[in-house]
């Protein structure tokens, strides 16, 4: 399925803050349309609540995010909530939830009080868990599924939303690699088919090899922004990392690869 | 190829929950001609069943429309309200051992009740009010914990705070009986848990708020469901959490407060319906709503027949038997090892 509708989304200047400390100042953030933009930094460098702020989870304190040029915060939920789905961290589902109920909550911005499953809605959900390919395991409850294929449950659940926009936090966190990958091919599929896609991402490889667009953080700053074989260099991986590494360039995708980690600079002179 | 099975999906679930609706629906009406067929009223099965033909002796009508008629819709409106109340505790609270009667909410309430009882109320509207009042400050405190960093996660902590503030709101209680005699008497009698020999105007007086109670579960049950899936979840389906937990809470109190005002702090209600409705409905607390409105009335009042018929010619206070029934259910519920996630 092609969307034909799009959205944007961008932080403009905010500032975010939990309690009265601030975890990020000044952000200014646009997702390019279409593209998997990646957030990445070291632990605790505010990633999670830089999408969280876009995605309206967050208030920030000053500045403003951006739907479509509108003040996010400004618009009923329920109209942000068609054009932009959230996949957070800290989901939690009640025991023996099926993978079909689950995707059918993904149509509850679409229903009223009097207005129940519709055709469009059974549309959506089938072409959800298709794109999502959760078809064969519909009637399974979550609980007894595998990390991955949760995980595609609940991306499943966010397509249902038909949204242009998904954001998603730590999507791979808990997955070992081969979860890991069954997920990331699932999101650039996502991309390919025309949704504006953001995640954060704790694994720089991975962001390098699966975002078209990367957003740099550190210390509740962005410090560089940009496609990752533009932007990502042994200089700002020692930024944010504190490692030192040597870059190689992916001989299958051209994307940047990470190779010799190591946290003193005195290795580095030795494997010359 | 793909929706065929997407629709089986669908189809199958809802038609083995209205089966279970409809079985629930069949033993309710049989606990209903109990009600009306047994006990309160030195009347017989039989002449009772003439009397609501039409027929039977005069004392037989009298009993049947005057003492056990009244009785049994007091019954039903009783456990409907705690049944619901139960339920969307729970699954605010995600705590299957969320109930109102354990968690300080009916306390509250009787608290309240036998603070206007002291200072000599006793006009059913105020009675009504003021147990909902006290049943809106115990839901305040109970959600207040839940919002406490890591008491809302572990529900025997949940219950423990519960039990304390019951516990507290008891002992004022009981010194509010040494207060006035008379006061004591009947708030004595009214803080056991009974559905006798109420009067239908306390029912009418309180139908008012179990309308808005219901009317407010209808609205939020939806946004509710989504709830279950985590906070940040359902603001991404575009819920306003805040919004949704005020309005429950508002619900609860309102149920509790008039299942109070009509038949006195009852615990265990609120346990065990939702306990037994979760069974058949599984996770999706609409579905367990859905069936809370048919097992609710019929546990109140099944236990409600039972007070009559243990101990019978004389009664047991209905309080007792649902505490009877109720204990074993939770200590059920806390051995299984673990708790349901909700």
């Amino acid at each position: 399925m092609n969307l034909t509708e799009t959205a944007t989304l961008a932080a403009d200047n905010i500032t975010l803050a939990h309690r009265k400390f601030t975890v990020a100042k000044n952000l200014s953030v646009t997702l390019p349309p279409g593209k998997v933009t990646a957030i990445v930094g070291p632990n605790g460098c505010g990633k999670s609540t830089l999408l969280n702020g876009l995605a309206r989870i967050h208030a920030p304190d000053t500045g403003t995010v951006l739907l479509d040029g509108k003040d996010i915060h400004v618009l009923p939920s329920k109209e942000v909530a068609r054009k932009l789905a959230l996949l957070p961290q800290d989901n939690t589902a009640p025991e023996g939830l099926t993978v079909a109920d689950l995707v059918r909550f993904g149509r509850q911005p679409h229903q009223g009080w009097m207005k129940q499953w519709s055709r469009k809605d059974q549309q959506a959900f089938d072409h959800a868990v298709t794109a999502a390919d959760v078809i064969e395991l519909q009637d399974r409850a979550l609980d007894t599924l595998s990390g991955g294929q949760r995980q595609r449950a609940w991306i499943a659940m966010a397509v249902a939303q038909e949204t242009p926009l998904l954001l998603l936090d730590e999507p791979t966190s808990a997955l070992d690699l081969g979860h890991q990958i069954e997920v990331f091919e699932l999101i650039r599929q996502l991309a390919a088919q025309g949704k504006t896609v953001a995640m954060v991402v704790h694994d720089l490889a991975s962001a390098c090899r699966y975002a078209d667009h990367m957003v740099a953080m550190k210390a509740g700053k962005v410090i560089m922004e940009g496609p990752p074989g533009e932007i990502v260099s042994p200089e700002l991986v020692h930024t944010l990392y504190g490692v030192h590494c040597d870059l190689l360039e992916d001989p299958a995708t051209g994307s940047p690869l990470l190779v010799n980690m190591r946290r003193e600079r005195s290795d580095h002179a030795r494997c010359q | 190829m793909v929706p065929n099975r997407a629709v089986a999906s669908r189809a199958s679930f809802p038609s083995r929950l209205l089966t279970t609706w409809l079985v629930a629906g069949f033993l309710l009406s049989l606990v209903v001609m109990a009600s009306l067929l047994y006990g309160a009223g030195p009347v017989s099965p039989g002449d009772a069943f003439a009397a609501l033909l039409g027929n039977g002796p005069d004392n037989a009508h009298f009993v049947v429309s005057e003492l056990r008629g009244p009785r049994t819709m007091i019954g039903l409106v009783t456990g409907l309200a705690l049944g619901l109340a139960g339920a969307l505790l729970q699954s605010m609270t995600r705590n299957p051992l969320a109930e109102p009667g354990l968690l300080g909410v009916s306390a509250g309430s009787g608290f309240a009740v036998a603070l206007a009882i002291l200072f000599g109320a006793s006009n059913a509207t105020l009675t009504t009010f003021v147990a909902q009042l006290g049943a809106l400050a115990g839901c305040a405190l109970v959600i207040a914990a839940t919002r406490v960093q890591g008491l809302g996660n572990d529900p025997v902590r949940l219950i423990l705070a519960g039990a304390t503030l019951s516990g507290l709101l008891l002992a004022l209680t009981s010194m509010l009986m040494l207060m006035d005699q008379r006061a004591a008497d009947e708030i004595r009698f009214w803080i056991t848990g009974s559905i006798a020999g109420k009067p239908l105007t306390l029912l009418s007086s309180t139908l008012p708020a179990i309308a808005v109670g219901l009317l407010i579960i209808a609205m939020v049950a939806r946004p509710l469901a989504a709830m279950a899936l985590g906070e940040k979840a359902a603001v991404g389906l575009g819920h306003h959490p805040g919004r949704i937990r005020f309005l429950i809470t508002l619900s609860v109190a309102l149920l509790v407060g008039s299942a109070t005002a009509l038949a006195g702090p009852l615990i265990f209600v609120g346990l065990v319906v939702p306990f037994i409705a979760r069974a058949f409905a599984g996770p999706d607390i609409r579905k367990t709503l859905w069936l809370c409105l048919p097992i609710g009335p019929a546990v109140v009042l099944g236990a409600d027949v039972l007070s009559r018929l243990i101990a019978a010619p004389s009664e047991l206070p209905l309080g007792v038997v649902t505490a009877l029934i109720g204990a074993p259910v939770l200590l059920a519920i806390v051995r299984a090892g673990r708790m349901p996630s909700l």
